[in-house]
């Protein structure tokens, strides 16, 4: 399988602050990887750099063969590279549709004058075009009562999808998610994990994914990273992770090791007896 | 334009070109033909004064619809608006008095040319946020000034420069009555444009940018190229306005375009409504007509207890100005959504009259 990203040796220092160190990973064409890893490991952080919100202090970013590493946020979502947020990060005043239509940003083609002339230029009618292919996304996304709503005032969960149905609008080709499932419930997880198998598998597009809940991680990607303060300790395909020592080490910590290890739940309990 | 709670029930769309109309409903579009209509008959039926008055909401709304693009829609701010429109009308002045050019094109080329001083200014006015960003523009504001007065060729200096009556293919319009239909032409102009362009690409690009700037960079949106087009287009819009301005009064002079001119253009969209292309409309009819209320007032007052207190007549001036900055403090403190909320909540309770609950 082709490679749809390739970060090489990136490093990311805020100051004294070392937020990544010397991270390498390549993720193939149409697969769903997972970064996990505890709090403050650098799981967004690489997100931002791949998505050019930050600049790596060293390092190469590799998309589809070509060197992004300088270039800007909105030239990397031209080339088709689509993401949510960990905090929400809706247009709030904008209504769901209009959210959604900004992500077609990149796809119209009628500036500031053809569209201000709308009837004239054919702006209309492009404006029409896309409005169905958003209208394709609510109806996957199942968005279709509020789609004229105003985004601020719709629910938690409801605001997750709409964030998820505008990065879809990109058409991107590699989706970063930075923790679609955080506070939601279990049904709305279990949607959300469905939404994005599909994103996978139908819409053959290549999903990262930050999550920090392991049963959907375990379930639905294909190979799994773990970070570390800033450090990759593993990668490969879920079972090989979890079975992995450092990573057992990084989440449970080393002297507890023997108390809360699942093997040897028994005699732990005993001695605490 | 209405949000879905106005829409009536029954009226149901069946194609998404239905749903992408300016109106929400025929009867509202109506409703705007039938005044845009009698707004064609007004020079019959009003005199001179409030026919000045009406030509001056419409060219004044033109240039608070420029700031709003800029306040409202791409959420930046400038309070060197006025030198913005003072240029418009220089520029329209100078083109027509010094070139073979009619005024029915200086206006026109006035904008472009504001516009493209606005780019100039935008550019690192675009880089800016907050407090830098209104330090940036009280710098453009005086830096114009400071330009028209020493600029004797172009301004007339401390001679307020004059301009020609507006005309077209050798015909002129004299009159307020004759003139009033260039203004209504260019307000509708321009309310129409700003509307499409409200709903449009770049249009929902500048909304992006003033609700949350960093997401709308990872949407594909470029913020400096935005932020710079959304300060050409307020100083394209206080341009036209500026040198229909300068056609109507036929002099320019700087008098009264300071900063409390710029402040003014802002009083239009706050109490209109920041981000709403009809409330700027209302509001700069309401800054407008509130001087003029004013007066009608301290006629009615004149003799009483009121008047000998605060001798009214003599302090007219003043009481005027305090008026706007109260009216300002009253609107962004309980309507900060300005006119054009209230409106659509009177439109609200009226849809389901006498059942609104």
């Amino acid at each position: 399988m082709a490679t749809s990203l390739e970060v090489r040796g990136v490093s990311l220092r805020f100051g004294g602050v070392r937020a990544l160190t010397d991270v390498s990973f390549a993720i193939r064409e149409g697969e769903l990887f997972s970064i996990i890893g505890p709090n403050g490991a650098g799981k967004t952080s690489i997100v931002n750099c791949i998505s050019g919100r930050y600049k790596p202090t060293e390092g190469q970013l590799f998309y589809q063969g070509r060197d992004i590493t300088g270039l800007t946020p909105n030239a990397r979502a031209s080339l088709g590279i689509g993401r949510t947020f960990q905090n929400l990060a809706l247009f709030h005043h904008m209504s769901v549709l209009d959210n959604i239509m900004v992500g077609r940003h990149h796809l119209l083609k009628n500036n500031f004058l053809t569209g201000s002339l709308y009837w004239l230029t054919g702006a209309r009618k492009e404006e029409l075009e896309h409005r169905r292919k958003v209208e394709e996304i609510i109806d996957f996304l199942d968005l279709q009562s509020v789609r004229k709503a105003t985004a601020g005032t719709l629910s938690y969960g409801l605001r997750k999808r709409v964030e998820l149905a505008r990065a879809m609008a990109l058409e991107p080709r590699l989706i970063l998610l930075d923790e679609p499932m955080a506070g939601m419930n279990f049904e709305e997880k279990e949607d959300m994990a469905r939404y994005i198998v599909d994103l996978n598998e139908e819409f053959g597009m290549t999903v990262v994914m930050i999550e920090h809940d392991m049963g959907v991680v375990m379930d639905i990607s294909h190979r799994v990273m773990v970070l570390d303060f800033g450090k990759k300790i593993a990668e490969g395909d879920p079972g090989t992770v979890l079975a992995d020592p450092h990573v057992r080490r990084a989440y449970l910590g080393e002297e507890d090791e023997v108390l809360v290890d699942p093997d040897d739940a028994s005699p732990a309990q005993e001695s605490a007896a | 334009m209405a949000g879905p709670a106005l829409i009536p029930a029954g009226d149901f769309r069946t194609s998404y070109a239905a749903d992408a109309t300016i109106f929400p409903t025929t009867t509202s579009r109506n409703f705007a033909i039938a005044g845009v209509a009698l707004l064609c008959l007004a020079p019959q039926f009003f005199s001179g004064y409030w026919l000045s008055i009406l030509i001056q909401i419409g060219i004044f709304s033109i240039a608070a619809l420029g700031l709003n693009i800029l306040v409202g829609f791409t959420g930046q701010i400038s309070i060197g608006h006025a030198a913005f429109f003072l240029l418009g009308a220089f520029t329209s002045a100078y083109i027509s008095n010094n070139a073979p050019i009619p005024v029915f094109f200086a206006i026109p080329l006035a904008g472009i040319v504001t516009a493209l001083v606005g780019l100039i200014f935008g550019i690192p006015a675009a880089r800016l946020k907050g407090l830098y960003l209104v330090i940036a523009t009280l710098a453009a504001q005086y830096i114009l000034l400071d330009f028209f007065s020493r600029a004797e060729w172009f301004s007339g200096g401390s001679v307020p420069a004059s301009a020609e009556p507006f005309s077209i293919f050798g015909y002129t319009l004299r009159g307020d009555r004759q003139y009033f239909y260039v203004v209504l032409a260019y307000v509708l102009a321009s309310y129409i444009l700003v509307t499409n362009l409200m709903r449009t690409r770049d249009g929902r690009a500048l909304v992006a940018i003033r609700d949350h700037y960093l997401s709308a960079e990872i949407m594909g949106i470029n913020l400096t190229k935005y932020r710079t087009l959304s300060f050409g287009l307020a100083a394209f819009f206080a341009g036209i306005a500026g040198a229909l301005y300068a056609h109507y009064q036929l002099v320019v002079s700087q008098e009264g375009f300071g900063i409390e001119r710029s402040i003014l253009f802002l009083a239009m969209i706050i109490i209109g409504g920041t981000g709403s292309v009809m409330g700027t409309l209302m509001g700069t009819a309401f800054v407008v007509l509130l001087p003029e209320s004013m007066e009608f007032i301290s006629l009615y007052l004149k003799g009483g207890a009121i008047d000998k207190a605060l001798s009214l007549n003599t302090n007219i001036t003043f009481l005027r100005e305090i008026a706007i900055g109260v009216i300002i403090i009253a609107f962004l403190m309980f309507e900060p959504d300005g006119l054009a909320h209230r409106w659509r909540q009177i439109k609200a309770y009226w849809k389901l009259y006498p059942f609104s609950h």
